[in-house]
């Protein structure tokens, strides 16, 4: 039995890697990932992969800091201690603006980057997962599982036909990084 | 494809023959990658210099207290705030770059987005500092925030402007760190993945493990776009906010509504003439004129131009506003201003920002590089004296002539000053020493769509409409950094 765990296609060209991709799917053999150097626009569309749903935590992070800033503002200023000052409502409305518009953004911005590092496992010291060490310089690869998928050099071909420089088939996952 | 291609006629925004996605990594890498050449150091010794007299300032001041400077009963707030406003503003191109150009598609700002961003955050890193010395107890800086205290408990006052600038400039400097960090992950990633030893160790921690997956990319889009959503009111609350500072209040000069877009408009000019500062350097000093193209250098100065006559707009309004309003206290502080005793501060902010700007419609001058750079420092000095006239001239003479005072700097007060000039350089030229100065994913994105090399592809392959092709060449003689002979015989 092959030792074979993953095919890599390496293309230096990403329209010949998206070529690579529709010859793939047309002989219905799954994709199971793509390392670009770089974003490629409408391979989600290609892929199936659905919207990134990140927007709605951004909006839900944003009206939890205009919440709670809001909420101090309030206590502080109206409720624990209000002044006198020349006779004005200590409920000044307008002073709160700025402050519920900062941390409405603050909130956002982190809770939605936060989200995206948890979501995609990205956090300080996590060990890359790395395929080839090209994949963030000049190569863009498709990655396919070898097991149960049709036999490997047809897969080979597939990608030389899209115009693959080079197609390697990995006994290791990733590239060891010790 | 055909969905890459660009219209003929708009203007390269990478230029060289030959370049390769390869190419990129290893041009853009190369300072990080290599040792520092003589020029490197020769600035970052100077620099470094700078920083020390910085240090011996503020340890002056924290020692002995803001007796250190030069302030007096009239004149509290002198080159202090002077050099918070003037910081802050100079940090504002970053994010405009970064988020306001990104949501209008302008694809120029790829290239210098990266050092655009490290810019913005090593400048309010500066204007930081000046709002803790500013404070006389740097220790009790948490007085700041609504903190439970055994006084009461005794909050802070939400009603002040200078309440809100807390908020603001610490929102601004941590979601632009965000903003540059997350945009830098790919980036760190490539260096990982091209170096040994220690130094892949180090820049795998700082890369979180980014491998450039389908799934990442598409979060890591959507993630910019909306933190580039986001940026862009918050960059404009922030100066916004700083106006308030002096808005608020009830001095003449000072007590005015055209603060706000005036500061905006300021802060986005000085900022675009750091970026051509700083840039015009690097990009000679680092080889990256294929990168940061003519065309770059260009816009920057038509927007150097545009926010330089608002802001000349809006110091004649302030004299309008002055006279068509009939209050005479109003009227002496502008009239004090040009004519009194700070009248060469007054003249030289008026040259540097309103005058001189101007001299951009000639399309020669525009595109001279030398010309630029003298320009752009002309800018900076032209800033710094805006925010010294707003607050020394209005302060020095009030509504009560027997407290009339003029301000006399220390050699403390300028330590400060050049201090942090040495403290922001120290901080960049570090930094395109350790992480690479051109966002080289955003770049690459250009490589097949906008570069000259897809354009000349385009050319040769035919089709295209001759007189526009004739326009193309025509827009390609004011780049350095291309070779027409290549363009006679296609």
């Amino acid at each position: 039995m092959s030792k074979t765990k993953f095919i890599l296609g390496c293309f230096d060209d990403p329209d010949n890697m998206m070529q690579g991709i529709t010859n793939l799917q047309k002989n219905s053999v799954p994709i199971y990932d793509v390392y670009t150097p770089m974003p490629i626009h409408g391979i989600e569309a290609k892929m199936g992969v659905k919207d990134s749903r990140l927007g709605y935590a951004a909006f839900c992070f944003g009206c939890l800091g205009a919440t709670v800033i809001f909420s101090i503002v309030y206590y502080t200023l109206v409720h624990d201690w209000p002044q006198n000052i020349g006779g004005k409502p200590s409920f000044a409305m307008p002073d709160f603006v700025p402050f519920t518009f900062e941390w409405t953004i603050l909130f956002t911005a982190f809770g939605m980057t936060i989200t995206f590092f948890a979501a995609t496992h990205l956090f300080p010291g996590r060990a890359p997962r790395v395929m080839d060490l090209r994949a963030t310089d000049d190569r863009f690869i498709i990655a396919v599982d070898a097991k149960g998928n049709i036999p490997h050099d047809d897969i080979t071909n597939l990608l030389k036909e899209a115009g693959a420089v080079e197609v390697k088939h990995n006994e290791r996952k990733y590239v060891s990084y010790e | 494809m055909a969905h890459h291609h660009e219209s003929i006629i708009r203007e390269p925004l990478m230029t060289g023959k030959d370049m390769t996605y390869a190419r990129i990594t290893n041009e853009i890498l190369l300072p990080v990658e290599n040792k520092p050449n003589k020029a490197w150091w020769i600035g970052f010794v100077v620099s470094a210099l700078g920083a020390l007299l910085w240090v011996v300032s503020i340890s002056l001041t924290f020692w002995y207290g803001l007796g250190e400077w030069g302030l007096n009963k009239t004149v509290g707030w002198a080159w202090d705030i002077t050099g918070f406003v003037w910081w802050v503003g100079i940090g504002h191109a970053g994010t405009l770059i970064s988020a306001v150009l990104l949501i209008f598609g302008q694809n120029w700002r790829n290239s210098i987005n990266r050092s655009a961003e490290a810019m913005t955050i090593f400048a309010v890193i500066c204007a930081a500092t000046y709002i803790v010395a500013h404070m006389g107890r740097p220790w009790l800086a948490y007085f700041t925030l609504p903190l439970p205290n055994q006084y009461g408990s005794l909050w802070v006052n939400w009603n002040s402007a200078l309440m809100m600038d807390v908020f603001a400039i610490s929102t601004y400097f941590s979601v632009s760190l965000l903003f540059w960090y997350t945009g830098l992950l790919p980036d760190i990633a490539s260096i990982r993945d091209r170096a040994k030893g220690l130094r892949r160790r180090i820049y795998s921690i700082l890369s979180f493990g980014w491998t450039g997956s389908l799934k990442t990319w598409q979060r890591f889009e959507t993630v910019s776009l909306i933190l580039a959503g986001i940026s862009t009111p918050l960059v404009l609350s922030v100066h916004t906010i700083v106006s308030f500072d002096f808005a608020t209040s009830l001095e003449p000069g000072w007590h005015t509504t055209i603060f706000p877009p005036y500061f905006v408009a300021g802060a986005i000019f000085s900022g675009f003439a750091m970026v051509q500062t700083l840039l015009l350097v690097t990009r000679k000093v680092l080889g990256l004129e294929n990168y940061i193209t003519m065309f770059h250098i260009e816009s920057m100065n038509k927007i150097i131009m545009l926010t330089g006559s608002i802001v000349g707009v809006a110091y004649i309004t302030e004299f309008f506003i002055a006279w068509y309003s009939q209050v005479e206290y109003e009227q002496y502080a502008f009239i004090n201003r040009a004519t009194g005793p700070y009248w060469w501060a007054y003249w030289s902010m008026m040259s540097c920002n309103v005058i001189s700007p101007q001299l951009f419609w000639s399309s020669k001058l525009r595109r001279s590089i030398p010309f630029s750079w003298a320009l752009s420092i002309v800018v900076n000095i032209g800033m710094w004296f805006e925010r010294f006239v707003i607050i020394v001239t209005s302060l020095h003479r009030d509504y009560i002539p027997s407290s009339w005072a003029m301000f006399y700097p220390t050699w403390v007060d300028v330590g400060v000053f050049i201090g942090s000039i040495g403290v922001f350089f120290t901080l960049f030229l570090l930094f395109i020493r350790v992480l690479p100065s051109v966002a080289i994913a955003e770049v690459k994105l250009l490589l097949k769509t906008a570069s000259e090399q897809a354009k000349m592809k385009q050319i040769k392959e035919g089709h295209l409409e001759p007189a526009e092709v004739q326009y193309y060449k025509e827009s390609l003689t004011k780049y350095d950094s291309v070779d027409m002979a290549d363009y006679e015989k296609v």
